[in-house]
Order: C-alpha cells, then structure tokens, then sequence
C-alpha cells in the first residue's frame, strides 16, 4: 500500500486521498487578455516535473500542498498552504 | 521449441524476411519526419507514402516500435460515440480496419464480436438511447438492447452484479471488434517501408528547431535533421515534445492501466464494458482474459503498475462473473494516457508553421489508428486541416467550442 503525509493526520494509505491538480495562480479576470484567460482555464503543464499540487485527505477534509515529483511518482513533502517553505 | 526456430539460433542467420529495413544512418534532410513509431505515426507514414506520394520520410522512434500505448492497449474498436462529429470520424475509421488485413496481406485478428456497454442505472440507460438515436441517424449499427439480449450473449454473467449493480440494459454495437495491436504497428511500418519511409528505431528527438514561426529541423541523438514538417505521434510524450517548440496544450497524462488472465477455455464471446463498475473485458485468441478499468487517479508520466489497479479490478470482475475467482492473473502493464479535457483528441496545424499534431489519445486512439493514418497524411501533404478532423483543431480551447465526447469516452474505450 502507498502512503502519503497528510499534515494534519500523519502518513495515510493513498486512497484517503483525492487529487486535484497542479496549483496555478488566477489571472485577474477583470485586467487579464482573452489568451491569458484561455491559458488558464484550459492549457496545462504536462511535462514531467516536480510541482507544487493541490491534494484533499477525504476522510478529514484537510486541503494541502503536495510537493511531487510526477515522473518518479514521488511525494517530496507536504504542508498546509500558507505554511511551506516558499509561504503561498 | 519448433525445428525452424532452433535451426534460426544455432546458425544464427535470419533466413525469414524481416518487416522492415534498418538503416544505420540518418539522411541530413528529409521533406517530412514523424516523431512516434506508434500505430499513429506509422499509419500516417503508410498514406504519405502510398496516397500522397511523399517517400522522402522518416519516422524516429525513441524506443522500438509499437512500443507505446499501441502495444499495451486492450484493442477495442467501435464507432458508437456520442457526438457526430466523433460519430463520423471513428465510423471512417471502422471502414477501413475492415479491409486493412486485405490492404496489408497479413493477419491482424482483426475480429468482430459485438460490443454491449452495459448500463447499470437510469441515468446510463438514458445516455444509451441518446446514443443509439445519435449513432442510427450517422448509419452506424447500434441499439439499446434489455436484459435478455445480454444473457442470451453471455450466460456466465452475474445480471445482478453481485447484487449492488444489478444491469438494467445496455447498448449493443454488432460492429464492435478487436484486434492484434502489435500487428497493425508491423503491417503501416512494412508498407511503408516498402515504398520507401525510413523507419529509426532507437532515436530520440531531443530537440526541435523553430525559426520565425516556422519548423526547421529537429536534434536527435543520433545527430540534427533538417525538413519543413513534422507530425507529432507521441502520445504519452505529447508535453514533453509540445513544449520544444513552445506550444502550450490542456493535455496532461494519466497512466491507464491494463491486465490478462492465464489463458482459459474459450467462453467469452462478446466485448463487454460496464462504466459504473470500471470494467472492459474481451476474450483473446489465446484464450486471455484481457481486462482494463478507469484512468489513474493522479497525474505520472511514466509506466508504473499498482496493486491497487489489479485489486480494484479483479473485485470487479468477480461481481460480474463470480466463477472466475480461481482464474489467475498473469500480467499486468500501464501506457500513458494524453488526455483532453473534452476526451476529443487534437489533430491538424499548429500556430507553429510545418510542426502538425496527432495527440490527445488518451485512452480511446488505437481505433482511430487507421483514420488518423489517413486524415493526417492529408493535413501534412496539403498543409491544410482534413474536413473530418476539424472539430479536433487545437484552437477550438481558445474558442470555446469543446466537443461534448466525454459522456461516451470516459470509461468506454
Ligand atoms: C492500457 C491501455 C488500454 C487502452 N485501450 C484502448 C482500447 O481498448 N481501444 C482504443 O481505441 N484505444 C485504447 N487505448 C489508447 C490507445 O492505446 C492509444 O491512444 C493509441 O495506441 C495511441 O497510438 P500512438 O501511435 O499515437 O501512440 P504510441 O503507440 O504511444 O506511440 C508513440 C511513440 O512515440 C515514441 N516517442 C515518444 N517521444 C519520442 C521522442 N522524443 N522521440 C522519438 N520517439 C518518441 C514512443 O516511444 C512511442 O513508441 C488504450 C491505452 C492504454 C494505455
């Protein structure tokens, strides 16, 4: 079974969690062009890479930051948002 | 071990022909080069050649070929899609597998089972009928069927689904098929080979070079080519090509996994998908079991397996056919999944001048094998979009006008 750190409740088999993609930031709708609008809604970073991702632990409803190395399928850390080493 | 083939290892020669030529060196320029030795880019290779005369062609291929998604799908062709646009495309590509055995003279398998997605609620019987009406107006064979229909095609299935699903009815799609995937990768490589496309295998585009908008040649590890097009058939590698020449896309990759049984006595005679429970099930001429299930659930660019995966299956499998729980599983593999948003894929030019895409597979494109051999071959030769790829331009994000497959492709295969 895999495990992944939860950074409220400790390493929790995989499947208690839920993924929810790579954290990007929102342009400004109201300032932003057409194409930056489209870019966000639509477009994705697919290469392989290590990124900073969205991930929920279901069973506690806690939201946090996984820091994955999506080729290697590796978790790095995990943190709540606003308390990582790069402060979101 | 048959005779011939010992005889073959101790005299060490080769006295079969092989399907297609090794070439120990690159060409300085080429007039088209397909990245991707896959059924896609192998198929387009095949029509350029054959259609459109171009023969000056190589196809770089990183690893061997059908060594990608091709070689580790689970094969099932079918055009009962939901949308007409979808519809119209996948049917072309339906008549052309019927003939393509003929075509290449050799034996892909090809084998016609009929195909019943089962539905297992009120709201998957009423996406059938849409279905069925949306495929009897385009002409492809499809219908709803009930409960009779499925058990007199299957008697060894649990109709109640171990009792928490029971199925309700299902749409049944006579031209439904499989077919051997290694084969068709051979079969487009040897025709196109014999009218001249160079195929590498082992060589790796590393790099592509774009200047003024406009493609100029591409790095391999095998040294720089120069030619004014390229087709991208990479699948899986799609991002990692895409972001060469600068181009951003919503495709991001999921593996999608797959698993065969030990071979057991022919009884399963029909395709059968069931969407709720994540099932799609055929029999192999081996007599496998050939099984696959949903997406993984978070993005992973290579292939790994997980228990997870052959466990949540084999669940499965068991509510639908209780009497296999002796049966074993002998192997288990993934392939990378390049996945849209609309589950549609993307095909045709690019905002980089002379760089044509053919991606967006996910987990639906071995079918369409042949047709988007056909339509992009079109698109590369005229350097204008087929009519029936269309819909599937890459800008049609930027324009908002998403085509509606996901209803019939997220499970269905
Ligand atoms: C488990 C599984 C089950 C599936 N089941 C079905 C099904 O039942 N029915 C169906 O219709 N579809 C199915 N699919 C989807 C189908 O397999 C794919 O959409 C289709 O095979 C894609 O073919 P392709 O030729 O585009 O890609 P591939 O066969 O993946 O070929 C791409 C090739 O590009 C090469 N490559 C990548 N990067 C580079 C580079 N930089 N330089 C040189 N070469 C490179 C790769 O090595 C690879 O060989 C399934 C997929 C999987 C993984």
């Amino acid at each position: 079974m895999k495990l992944m750190n939860c950074p409220i409740n400790g390493p929790r088999p995989l499947q208690e969690f839920f993924y929810w993609g790579e954290c990007r930031d929102m342009p400004n709708p109201d300032t932003c062009t057409d194409g930056e609008w489209v870019d966000y809604v639509f477009h994705r970073n697919g290469a392989p890479g290590v990124k900073k991702e969205w991930w929920y632990h279901m069973a506690s409803g806690v939201w946090f930051i996984a820091v994955r190395d999506t080729q290697a399928d590796e978790v790095k850390e995990t943190y709540l948002y606003g308390a990582g080493p790069h402060h979101e | 071990m048959p005779l011939r083939l010992l005889r073959f290892a101790l005299n060490g020669k080769h006295s079969e022909p092989r399907m297609f030529r090794n070439h120990d060196t690159l060409k300085s320029s080429y007039d088209a080069v397909i990245i991707g030795a896959g059924g896609h880019g192998l198929a387009a290779a095949y029509y350029l050649a054959r259609d459109h005369g171009m023969t000056n062609v190589a196809v770089l291929e990183k690893g061997y070929i059908g060594g990608g998604n091709t070689g580790r799908n689970t094969t099932i062709i079918r055009s009962n899609y939901l949308t007409p646009e979808g519809v119209e495309f996948y049917d072309a590509s339906i008549k052309l597998w019927e003939d393509l055995g003929q075509d290449f003279d050799l034996n892909l398998f090809y084998s016609k089972r009929g195909h019943f997605t089962l539905a297992h609620t009120d709201s998957a019987m009423r996406t059938m009928r849409w279905r069925a009406e949306v495929n009897k107006h385009m002409g492809v064979e499809s219908e709803v069927v009930g409960t009779k229909d499925i058990q007199d095609a299957c008697p060894q299935l649990d109709m109640t689904c171990a009792g928490h699903a029971p199925i309700l009815g299902a749409l049944y799609h006579a031209p439904g098929a499989i077919a051997r995937h290694d084969a068709v990768a051979w079969g487009y490589g040897r025709g196109a080979d014999q009218r001249g496309v160079e195929i590498h295998q082992r060589t790796e585009v590393l790099n592509i070079d774009v200047k003024g908008g406009r493609v100029q040649g591409l790095t391999t590890n095998r040294g720089y080519i120069s030619t004014p097009k390229i087709l991208c058939a990479v699948a899986g590698s799609t991002p990692r090509v895409t972001n060469m020449v600068g181009l951003r896309t919503p495709i991001i990759i999921h593996p999608l996994q797959a698993m065969v049984t030990e071979p057991i006595k022919p009884w399963l005679n029909t395709i059968l998908v069931s969407g709720s429970l994540h099932v799609y099930v055929s029999q192999s001429d081996r007599g496998e079991l050939v099984m696959g299930a949903s997406l993984d659930p978070y993005e992973v660019q290579s292939t790994r397996s997980t228990l997870d995966f052959a466990e949540g299956l084999s669940a499965h499998m068991l509510d639908m056919f209780p009497f296999l729980s002796n049966v074993k599983i002998n192997r288990q593999w993934a392939g990378m999944a390049d996945m849209t948003p609309d589950f549609a894929p993307i095909m045709g030019k690019t905002p980089v001048e002379g760089f044509y895409l053919d991606a967006g597979w996910g987990t639906w494109g071995f079918k369409a094998t042949p047709i988007s051999g056909k339509t992009m071959s079109y698109t590369l030769a005229n350097d204008r979009d087929h009519d029936l790829i269309k819909s599937f331009r890459l800008s049609r994000f930027a324009e908002y006008e998403l085509t509606g497959e996901k209803g019939a492709a997220s499970v269905g295969h």
